[in-house]
């Protein structure tokens, strides 16, 4: 009996001796090696203001700072260019050929952008919302995969690519609302639908406006990211939507029911780069 | 039939074959030579060294123009709307006549000379010749289709497949071969032998007396803008259009720039003979129309352009002799090489 309990008692501590080896928080980190990469994924969590996002609940719409009901049926935004920095201030930026994601709305699968990156403790990162300037004046043999002109179809559907002006749409963004109109100054086909689709990259040849942003985030607050050969670090934002109309120039889906190519989509641009919160961090 | 029937019908029918064989060899003995600069031209701006242009590739790109397979319901090509005997624009047609009867707002402009333009359409917007054709094939008015169905379309036809191996080593059909074809295409269409051309290259040509008063009247009044030898300085301006029903802003519409409005593409002047009508939205219908308009319509709408306004005058005074000189000089321009030439031709 006495010996069972040892045996026990050593199988215990055993035990809680290999929780301590998991225990993430003693792993020191790795010495900052370029070529010694490791698995990071940012999730793009969409939400609508405190409630979770969902296509066309028409049942129970949501309700921007005007009042204004809505809901959304389509949302589709590229985040390219990834960036992290450790406390020391080592940076590493993720090679441009697989740093362009398209998150969709309708698949969930697509709201992990999955990059390589240096083992290390990451306690900051920055990423772009749409297209750099660069990429977006590139010859055709760099637009592949979602940068692929023909993917997602035409603008009209899910393609995020403006052929009669060469760029991409950085973030679409559609629903509908019953506030909006049914003449020329809304909807007339009298779907009520409102329609952002929001590009500008600066211009190829004079400056334009531009649109592209650059979001950087402290993680230190909600978590920073611990990344390691062995595990799968995920750095979990929430990206508001209902910010695009309740940002810091909250604007009526009324008055705008459509912004693409014009000066207020820089306004929409505005407030959509308030959207990204850092939740937590799973390491 | 008597044996001596038999051999005569023989002799002649050997005849028939031998004639029938005749053209597929000559043609395949004139060596494809690819892009050539024209000596009197100077070095185009179209990125050779990302797109060589091979037989094969130019062959892919001539078939995928005229695929009617690049509109929604397989009705409309790049060439309905640009036809090789009206120089490669739509003769006839103020404004382009696309799918389903549906009408544009602009006139279509002639797919000749490309590898020099720096920037597409009448009102900018594409900057690379390997994504223009997107415009057309997106455009609602035109082939209202979307890329992705159109290269599964060609991805279906074992003829493509076969042309895609042929130009680019393997049957995958992506979007960068697709659009890399077509620009070789496209790039091959140079117009170099108007009656100009050879009077520049001194190929034995002379211009007549009208010609050569038109052609000095032509550097004094019109070479700012079209300048030689494309006669166009690929700039944007307004040369004084009233504005139209649609309201059609130019530039503006993908600048967004206040100083851009109405500002269109300087055409060529290349071609003019089959290429009428005239101006951004084809509201000339003749030549005359045209230089009238420089005469005593132009308008003082935003951004006109300053060689528009000189010495407190609207436009470019010309007399009738002035406009008869210059008429003829730019008839010295029309090539007729070029909407002959069987290699850019639908096979």
């Amino acid at each position: 009996m006495k010996n069972t309990n040892i045996i026990i008692a050593t199988l215990l501590s055993a035990l809680s001796f290999s929780f301590a080896g998991c225990s993430k928080k003693d792993n020191p980190a790795p010495e900052f090696q370029e070529t010694n990469l490791a698995p990071l994924s940012i999730e793009f969590d969409n939400i609508v203001g405190a409630r979770t996002f969902t296509l066309n609940n028409t049942g129970s719409p949501y309700k921007n700072a005007a009042g204004e009901e809505f809901t959304i049926s389509f949302l589709q935004y590229f985040i390219s260019n990834i960036k992290v920095e450790t406390a020391a201030g080592k940076s590493y930026t993720v090679n441009p050929d697989s740093s362009y994601f398209l998150i969709k709305g309708a698949d969930k699968a697509s709201r992990f952008a999955k990059v390589s990156v240096p083992e290390g403790d990451y306690t900051k990162l920055t990423f772009t919302l749409g297209v750099d300037s660069l990429r977006s004046t590139m010859p055709i043999d760099k637009r592949t995969g979602v940068l692929d002109p023909a993917a997602g179809g035409d603008h009209e559907n899910g393609g995020m690519y403006w052929g009669w002006n060469n760029g991409y749409i950085f973030f679409k963004y559609e629903g509908n609302a019953k506030v909006i109109s049914d003449d020329a100054n809304g909807d007339p086909t009298g779907k009520k639908q409102f329609k952002y689709h929001i590009g500008f990259f600066g211009g190829y040849s004079v400056p334009t406006i531009n649109n592209i942003k650059v979001i950087t985030m402290d993680l230190n607050a909600a978590g920073i990211a611990r990344v390691r050969k062995d595990r799968q670090s995920n750095v979990h934002l929430f990206v508001d939507l209902m910010k695009v109309f309740n940002g810091k120039k909250a604007f009526s889906i009324a008055e705008h029911p459509n912004v693409m190519f014009n000066d207020f989509s820089s306004t929409v641009a505005g407030n959509y780069v308030e959207m990204f919160k850092h939740d937590h961090t799973e390491n | 039939m008597t044996k001596k029937h038999w051999m005569v019908l023989l002799v002649f029918g050997l005849f028939v074959l031998a004639c029938k064989k005749d053209h597929p060899i000559k043609e395949e003995i004139e060596k494809f030579l690819g892009f050539q600069k024209p000596s009197n031209f100077p070095e185009p701006v179209y990125n050779f060294a990302n797109n060589k242009v091979t037989k094969e590739g130019f062959e892919l790109g001539r078939a995928l123009f005229y695929e009617p397979g690049l509109s929604r319901n397989n009705t409309i090509s790049c060439g309905s709307c640009h036809i090789q005997s009206s120089a490669f624009t739509q003769h006839g047609h103020d404004v382009s006549h696309g799918i389903d009867d549906r009408l544009g707002t602009r006139n279509s402009p002639p797919i000749m000379n490309l590898a020099w333009s720096k920037v597409f359409m009448w009102g900018g917007g594409i900057y690379d010749l390997d994504l223009q054709p997107v415009a057309p094939i997106t455009t609602h008015e035109e082939m209202d289709e979307n890329l992705e169905n159109v290269l599964n379309k060609i991805r279906a036809v074992p003829k493509y497949t076969a042309m895609f191996k042929q130009a680019f080593g393997t049957e995958e059909v992506t979007t960068t071969r697709f659009m890399k074809a077509l620009s070789q295409f496209m790039v091959m269409c140079v117009s170099s032998n108007s009656k100009y051309d050879q009077v520049m290259r001194k190929e034995g040509a002379v211009f007549t007396a009208e010609e050569q008063e038109g052609y000095v009247l032509f550097k004094e009044k019109c070479a700012s803008c079209h300048s030689e030898p494309l006669f166009t300085d690929g700039s944007f301006r307004n040369n004084g259009l009233g504005t139209s029903a649609v309201n059609d802003q130019g530039l503006y519409a993908v600048t967004l720039i206040q100083t851009d409005r109405y500002k269109f593409k300087v055409p060529s002047l290349r071609n003019l003979k089959y290429t009428a009508p005239y101006s951004h939205d084809g509201r000339f219908l003749s030549l005359d129309g045209m230089l009238e308009h420089y005469n005593s319509e132009v308008k003082d709408t935003p951004n006109l352009d300053p060689l528009l306004r000189k010495n407190g005058r609207l436009g470019i005074e010309l007399t009738t002799t002035d406009k008869q000189r210059l008429t003829a000089f730019l008839g010295t321009l029309n090539d007729e090489v070029f909407i002959n030439d069987k290699r850019f031709s639908e096979q």
